[in-house]
């Protein structure tokens, strides 16, 4: 069967989401306003849930296990082929920042809604990432050049950096297998465990090491880059609130990033994809030392974000929209010499765990009533009678706000908390009503030990 | 006899011990993984496994048995 090939005006005609849950949904509505015909894709796990029910059309690609169905190129390219889908958006975690994948989606005459392989490859790679971008002169941390292959290395590495390091999969992401060691002693454990999981999870044993930063703010830049190459800076994001080194709450602007310190990292993504010949939607994640003031990189996510709707929220862009446009070669929907930034904006991720442990806790949705209202935008995977099931990440639903001012944005996220009620599986919303009056979070002033100072074990 | 139970819906990744393996108090049984968490599953007393009541890629429920201790 013959694929629809963009039309004459460069408008994709139909997109197929490689995706589940809230990001899958979320694709599929920015889709539907642009009148793009919207495929969605499913397993076993997920035939009642809200985005296989609002596409245009749904095709199961096989059982729950993720290396059957989300993961299963060739059941996803027969998808594309079957409902003859224009375009693949591949969301994010699954198969978004996968080379070959991008590779396979072109080769069948499909438009890759995302960077060129190459860049995937190039960043995909923190070692080579790293390498890249101190050439490009991006500020890195002193870290490996290469591979590091066993424990006896680690430490020789380890030492030549300097203490504590963090050791970390080469081809990983998402904090899986990360680890901090303190001295030689937790580095062989440390070592072990990141390369197990880095082969598990990311399919390949290279670790690499990289001083860590003790006081440190997980500060992100949301770049685009355009059809016509240039890339755009559209401001920073603070993911400094996390735990076991995973995001759980999001804010813009960073209340700890002054206007001389956002220029200069600003300024230093739009080299960092340059230097890849960027295409659409990527994040640069920099880790910014309180002390110091300063700044290095950290990794480059080389797709949306899960995190993107705050940008949204201050700008005012459809960061979707605009890597639909991208990806069809066409200009962006905005002025990008008049980019504004409006307000100040907060997501919380409500994730199926427990609000003290965060252990996971999938189950059966028998309640679940969204807040609304001004300046509250609620992204969700999931409704009553849905099942949460213990396949893929915790994420329920992103609770996002924005307003006038942090202050407010705190008080109008407190408000939507309150009023956010889900009965079935656990959930940490009373994690965020805590977090929203932590003096420190309210403070401004927190690094990524916020949690763990809130929660001693 | 010692019953150690499942804490949450999740999948057997790992199981680590055997029937009939000595363990002590806080070795790892099984380690489950549930959205995308490993968890491992300790043993809450020294002695002797003498059932184990999961295999690798079985789905358990909370409160599920995974192993017994005597």
């Amino acid at each position: 069967m013959r694929q629809e090939r963009p039309e004459a005006s460069g408008k994709i005609p139909s997109v197929l989401v490689a995706n589940r849950g809230e990001i899958a949904r979320r694709v599929l509505r920015t889709a539907r306003q642009m009148r793009i015909r919207g495929v969605a894709v499913y397993s076993d796990a997920d035939a009642d849930l809200p985005y296989v029910r609002e596409a245009d059309e749904a095709v199961h690609i096989g059982p729950a296990p993720p290396a059957r169905s989300y993961l299963d190129v060739a059941a996803i390219l027969e998808a594309a082929h079957k409902t003859r889908a224009a375009a693949v958006h591949p969301g994010y975690g699954f198969l978004a920042e996968n080379a070959d994948f991008a590779r396979q989606v072109i080769a069948a005459g499909l438009t890759w809604v995302g960077p060129d392989p190459a860049a995937i490859e190039q960043m995909g790679d923190k070692i080579r990432a790293r390498n890249l971008m101190e050439r490009a002169g991006v500020p890195v941390s002193p870290g490996s050049r290469e591979p590091v292959t066993d424990a006896a290395a680690a430490v020789a590495e380890a030492e030549r950096i300097g203490f504590p390091v963090m050791v970390k999969a080469a081809a990983g992401g998402g904090g899986i297998g990360m680890g901090v060691a303190a001295g030689p002693a937790d580095l062989h454990a440390a070592f072990e465990t990141a390369r197990s999981r880095a082969e598990r999870f990311f399919g390949s044993p290279e670790i690499l090491l990289e001083r860590y930063v003790q006081r440190a703010r997980h500060v992100e830049v949301q770049i685009l880059g355009l059809a016509d190459g240039r890339v755009l800076a559209l401001g920073e994001r603070d993911c400094s609130v996390q735990r076991r080194h995973q995001k759980v709450a999001e804010e813009t602007p960073s209340p700890g990033v002054s206007v001389a310190l956002r220029e200069q990292m600003l300024a230093a993504a739009v080299r960092a994809g340059e230097a890849v010949a960027y295409r659409g939607a990527g994040t640069v994640e920099c880790l910014v030392d309180t002390e110091a003031g300063s700044f290095v990189f950290l990794e480059m996510n080389t797709r949306l974000q899960v995190e993107h709707p705050v940008t949204e929220l201050v700008t005012g862009i459809d960061l979707v929209e605009q890597q639909l446009l991208i990806a069809a070669g066409q200009p962006p929907s905005f002025d990008p010499a008049a980019v504004m930034s409006a307000g100040h904006a907060l997501e919380l991720r409500i994730y199926a765990e427990d609000p003290v442990r965060f252990l996971p806790g999938p189950g059966t949705i028998t309640q679940w009533d969204e807040p609304s209202g001004e300046g509250i935008r609620v992204d969700a995977g999931y409704q009553a009678g849905n099942t949460v099931t213990p396949f893929y990440d915790p994420l329920l639903a992103k609770l996002c706000v924005h307003a006038a001012d942090r202050e407010r944005a705190l008080e109008r996220a407190a408000e939507a908390v309150a009023a956010f009620a889900i009965a079935g599986p656990k959930t940490n919303l009373r994690f965020h009503a805590e977090l929203l009056t932590s003096p420190e979070f309210v403070s401004g002033d927190y690094d990524t030990s916020l949690i763990s100072k809130m929660r001693p074990s | 006899m010692a019953k150690v139970r499942a804490e949450m819906v999740a999948n057997v990744w790992k199981v680590v011990a055997a029937e009939g393996d000595h363990v002590d108090d806080g070795d790892t049984l099984v380690i489950l993984e549930s959205m995308k968490m490993e968890i491992p599953v300790l043993a809450d007393s020294a002695g002797t496994v003498t059932t184990m009541h999961v295999a690798e890629g079985d789905v358990v429920q909370e409160g599920d048995l995974i192993a017994e201790i005597s």
